[in-house]
């Protein structure tokens, strides 16, 4: 099997199994149950087709689990967002503790009157402060949701980088 | 009350199935070989006859058979069984080939009579859901690449069995293949196709309508309809666990999600009657003249299904430890080869018959679990014998 590539099977009366090799070559089995229990099975070291159960999940412990896993793909998605819509390019860029704005307002930085681009959020932790005016604080840490075209979000990453 | 021991019977008939139950999940067995037994020791002829709830327990059987046949069609969808047909159907063809002509030419030779030998082929021929699935929990296999083969050919027996019943209700019904038996037998199997069909089409809508929040209402509402459905097939002359099956089936869906947990209960009580009862209507001397002849039949049944299981699996691209293992598990016969004796039963054939049948499922439900278990070194064994060819 390719690596990457999600093999499914249906369990007839039980649910669905799904297996993928990780890069270290290890198989991985899946089993999604009908009644959302999940179990995870890792194929035992002497016969391939053998799996060994390693965890089972009830529905909301995989959701958890999903999250803990799930958080840097949550951003890689959103960062592909831009390919989606044409000549639009929504983009999630991080305040990077050296960068000169840390700790300055949006308008101290003049991100919309020097590329263009609108900061439609400040992301900080658990929290979103939506539509910020130009008297909001970047924080080193926080995220700039950033709406504006491909070339004006790369002058704001060259902007929050350099000043 | 007219007969004040009945209560008293029942509770000591209910609590001697609980204890062997208790013994069955300490040895690591399954309970229908010892429910089996106890109904041979209740009955005509056993160690302690019973009086007067032979009645009662011969209704519960019959609710038992039809919740058994119900929980099971709940639990597929009829697009999933189709789906699973088209894909096994090699492995389809293997098992009924190898798995249904033995009992077919026992039952023929025995009786020389085309009934009696439908009726031992599907003895034969279908193994138990109901181990087969408990063993698959049980030994940790349901994350192995052989366990979705294994289950598709329990899927594929289950829907046949949708077919052969309605076949074996009218040759029985009918006599010695009369032309109208046949034309019975045809009709229903059209019947049968026909609501599959319907199910796939409308798969979810129904399930809508009976669903309900309560669980109180759902319990009633499905546990009504199946025995109804039952009971109005009867009437007309068709199998009445067949017309669960289908209703199960038809309704999986909404309502089916919440269904197998509300339903088990009630399920395991009156199967578990059933079995007893299959047990009780055998006479335990009628047991020792077939007893030879039931245990070739399980040594060979055995063979035959791990045949079977060998070459689905191997279809699926395992390699030979884990055929051999899909084989062993699918050898435990049970709940449907003793559904299909029991029809028999109630249309009055030759007891030889029946008992065969009960010897047999008695032998191969003790012996399934055993092979299962014993299949993982074996198949280990083999494998590393056969170098790493298979695998």
């Amino acid at each position: 099997m390719a690596r990457g590539e999600v093999k499914e099977v249906k369990l007839p009366g039980v649910g669905v199994r799904f297996e993928f090799e990780t890069d270290d070559g290890k198989a991985v089995g899946v089993v999604c149950h009908t009644s959302g229990r999940r179990e995870i099975y890792v194929a035992s070291g002497k016969d391939p087709d053998e799996f060994e159960r390693v965890l089972g999940l009830g529905g909301d412990d995989a959701r958890v689990l999903a999250e803990l896993l799930g958080a840097s793909r949550v951003s890689e998605q959103l960062a592909e967002l831009h390919q989606r819509i044409e000549g639009l390019t929504i983009d999630w860029l991080p305040v990077r503790y050296d960068s000169p704005y840390a700790g300055h307002t949006i308008g101290e930085a003049r991100i919309r009157s020097r590329t263009g681009v609108s900061v439609v959020a400040i992301v900080r932790g658990e929290q979103a402060e939506p539509a910020p005016g130009p008297d909001s604080t970047m924080l080193p840490g926080d995220y700039l949701v950033v709406v504006g075209t491909g070339r004006g979000v790369e002058k704001v990453v060259e902007l929050l980088h350099r000043g | 009350m007219e007969q004040p021991g009945i209560l008293v019977e029942l509770g000591l008939v209910v609590v001697a199935l609980g204890i062997l139950s208790r013994v069955a999940l300490r040895l690591g067995l399954p309970t229908i070989p010892l429910y089996l037994g106890a109904g041979l020791a209740f009955g005509h002829g056993g160690i302690v006859p019973l009086v007067t709830t032979e009645g009662f327990i011969a209704i519960g059987a019959e609710i038992g058979l039809v919740l058994l046949l119900f929980t099971l069609g709940l639990r597929y969808s009829a697009g999933e069984l189709i789906g699973t047909l088209k894909a096994q159907r090699a492995a389809a063809v293997v098992n009924a080939a190898l798995n249904f002509s033995p009992g077919f030419v026992a039952g023929y030779l025995l009786e020389r009579d085309l009934g009696a030998a439908l009726v031992l082929g599907g003895v034969t021929y279908v193994s138990s859901s109901g181990i087969v699935a408990k063993l698959l929990s049980d030994l940790g296999r349901v994350g192995n690449r052989e366990t979705p083969a294994v289950l598709g050919v329990l899927v594929v027996e289950d829907l046949t069995l949708a077919f052969f019943l309605p076949l074996v209700a009218a040759v029985l019904a009918g006599g010695a293949g009369g032309a109208s038996a046949f034309v019975t037998a045809l009709g229903a199997m059209v019947l049968v196709g026909a609501v599959l069909a319907l199910a796939v089409k409308v798969e979810v809508g129904i399930s809508r309508l009976v669903f309900s929040h309560s669980d109180e209402a759902l319990l009633l509402t499905l546990l009504g309809l199946a025995v109804l459905l039952a009971g109005l097939a009867e009437l007309v002359g068709l199998s009445g666990a067949v017309a669960a099956l289908l209703a199960g089936i038809v309704l999986s869906g909404p309502a089916a999600e919440g269904a197998e947990a509300l339903l088990a209960p009630l399920r395991d009580l009156f199967a578990a009657l059933f079995f007893a009862f299959i047990g009780l209507s055998v006479n335990p001397a009628d047991l020792v003249p077939v007893a030879g002849l039931a245990l070739g039949l399980a040594a060979l049944g055995a063979a035959t299904k791990i045949a079977t299981g060998w070459f689905a699996a191997a279809r699926a691209g395992v390699g030979i430890a884990g055929r051999v293992r899909a084989g062993a598990v699918l050898v435990a016969r049970g709940e449907f080869s003793l559904a299909i004796a029991g029809l028999a039963v109630t249309l009055g054939t030759d007891p030889r018959l029946e008992a065969l049948a009960v010897a047999y499922v008695f032998i191969l439900a003790l012996a399934g679990p055993l092979l299962a278990l014993a299949a993982e070194p074996a198949g280990q064994a083999l494998a590393a014998r056969l170098g790493t060819r298979g695998a």
